[in-house]
């Protein structure tokens, strides 16, 4: 591991003129779950570390107000899973941070941290003698004609087809959250569906964060499409691991039929994947099974397999089939 | 527990010092090697480390109740800290990227993957690692105990941390039932698969601890 100056900071405004003052350089450090861990691997070298877990003001979660969930950055992972609003009226927001990692890792990470966690491919993470375009840019890209059974279906590029690994992200996608930023420009907020970008021409830029950039909050608005919803996870195990195959359903049931429908996947792309098509194909109608394995279909339209993950177009068709059926039973 | 009184000099009551074990061995060589620090030879490795340790940074830990000033290079681990300057071993290496659950410690409480958190991160609170759980006069932990009664290991090297995670799951309320205790020892790897031992003696741990 290179060698760094560490300062702790105690406020989001101190944290950023730290980070003003270091330069490019710099890294903010939450719960370390992710910098630590690709500092040991070389890959994250930072020169100057910004502690901003001392930041109080960044900690808190607040579900009772009216209008929206609100999630400090520093917000740990663990607590928000237990939060009694989160767990009895958005279980898909639940669901998708107490099936990711451990309860260790899950005490430590934080839900700002989390939204920034970088892929899981293995080129990624190995480095030499593998070629990795988000590693080092304009190198290549091994996946590509490598062991592709874990790799993106959709939004890859011929530069990078490495699946965004994250959970709670996608739930937040199905649930139209914004994240709330501050940064040398200012404070700024973006909707998530414009915070993770496919890889494109460069895999390297993974988020529409500037340098600088903090996250301060994470805001859910308060919806009825909580409660009939589920966050579905497919595992090579049934605990502790990456998705294969997730999805994050959210229904709102009126006579029977559904009158909205959200529809987000997850370990299938290469960022957290909003299915319009397919939920519009779900309203005014009755959920049956036969419907939801045609949604799920449809989910899936546009994925390019590679050489070893062909079967992971039907296993998330059926995610999302199997979501939509645990969904409406909460209805 | 008689064996174990006659082979660990530590144990209340034995003032056998001469019965010093592989681990006391171990500790003693460790001490001698954290009081030089620098590693000698190679000038030039030398030199990166003083760069990179700038003097070091001097942070005060608290660790199983006892408060101390330590000055260490900011890339060290809370984990290589508790092993290599503090000599206490209970939490292992396995992983060392927070994948094993071997490292698991609590901080004010609440375990964490101690290999995966800087030691400067764990400055000013309460670190408890397995040598700090046992109670007065010696008394195992509930929780020890319960591995022993379940038989619930086999090489033991994951032992301490699914211990230490096996205390906090019951705490969390986490350890209702066998399923439940599986979800939530997920991240503590059992090579020798102890698995049925270590939920059956969470479960009975858990009874004994007055929750879950």
């Amino acid at each position: 591991m290179r060698s760094f100056s560490y300062t702790k900071v105690k406020t989001a405004a101190d944290a950023v003129q730290a980070y003003t003052g270091a330069g490019a350089g710099a890294r903010y450090l939450a719960g370390g779950t992710t910098l630590y861990d690709l500092m040991k691997l070389d890959i994250e070298k930072p020169e100057h570390v910004i502690d901003i877990n001392g930041i109080t003001e960044l900690g808190s979660i607040s579900t009772g107000g009216s209008k929206e969930l609100v999630f400090g950055a520093l917000a740990r992972m663990a607590d928000v899973a237990e939060d009694p609003v989160v767990r009895a009226q958005y279980p898909v927001l639940s669901e998708s941070l107490w099936r990711a990692a451990s309860q260790q890792l899950r005490n430590m990470a934080s839900l700002g941290g989390n939204l920034l966690q970088r892929t899981r491919c293995a080129y990624f993470r190995h480095g030499e003698p593998y070629a990795c375009n988000k590693r080092n840019p304009g190198s290549g890209c091994a996946a590509l004609e490598g062991l592709d059974r874990g790799h993106a279906l959709l939004g890859g590029s011929d530069s990078c087809i490495a699946v965004y690994p994250g959970d709670m992200a996608v739930a937040l996608l199905a649930l139209d959250a914004v994240v709330d930023v501050t940064g040398p420009s200012g404070d700024r907020t973006i909707p998530i569906a414009k915070f993770h970008q496919t890889p494109e021409a460069s895999p390297e830029v993974e988020t529409s964060m500037q340098a600088g950039e903090l996250i301060t909050a994470i805001r859910v608005p308060k919806s009825r499409v909580g409660r009939a919803s589920t966050y579905h996870k497919i595992r090579d195990r049934e605990s502790y691991a990456f998705a294969l195959a997730s999805a994050a359903i959210c229904l709102e049931i009126q006579d029977d039929r559904v009158r909205t429908a959200r529809i987000a996947i997850g370990g299938l792309a290469t960022k957290p994947w909003r299915a319009i098509d397919a939920e519009q194909a779900l309203v005014g109608k009755r959920v049956t099974a036969a419907l939801a394995q045609k949604v799920g279909m449809l989910t899936m339209n546009g994925a390019k397999p590679g050489r070893h993950n062909t079967f992971r177009i039907e296993l998330g068709a059926r995610t999302v089939a199997d979501a939509i059926m645990i969904a409406r039973s909460r209805a | 527990m008689a064996d174990r009184g006659l082979t660990d000099p530590r144990m209340p009551g034995n003032d056998d010092i001469l019965a010093l074990s592989r681990r006391e061995f171990i500790f003693a060589t460790t001490a001698a090697g954290a009081a030089m620090l620098l590693p000698l030879g190679d000038p030039e490795a030398l030199a990166q480390t003083v760069a990179t340790i700038d003097g070091g940074v001097t942070a005060t830990f608290r660790i199983n109740g006892t408060q101390q000033q330590v000055t260490l290079d900011a890339r060290t681990s809370l984990l290589d800290l508790l092993r290599e300057k503090m000599a206490l071993t209970g939490a292992k290496k396995g992983c060392d990227h927070g994948q094993c659950g071997a490292c698991t410690v609590h901080i004010d409480g609440r375990r964490v993957a101690s290999c995966l958190t800087m030691a400067l991160q764990a400055a000013d609170q309460d670190v408890t690692t397995i040598e700090g759980i046992v109670g007065d006069g010696g008394t195992l932990h509930p929780m020890q105990q319960a591995f022993i009664d379940h038989d619930a290991l086999q090489c033991g090297y994951c032992t301490p941390g699914q211990i230490m995670a096996g205390i906090a799951c019951v705490r969390e309320g986490h350890a209702s039932d066998r399923n439940e205790i599986r979800e939530y020892m997920s991240g503590n790897l059992c090579r020798c698969g102890a698995y049925p031992g270590i939920v059956a003696a969470i479960e009975d741990a858990a009874l004994k601890m007055g929750r879950g």
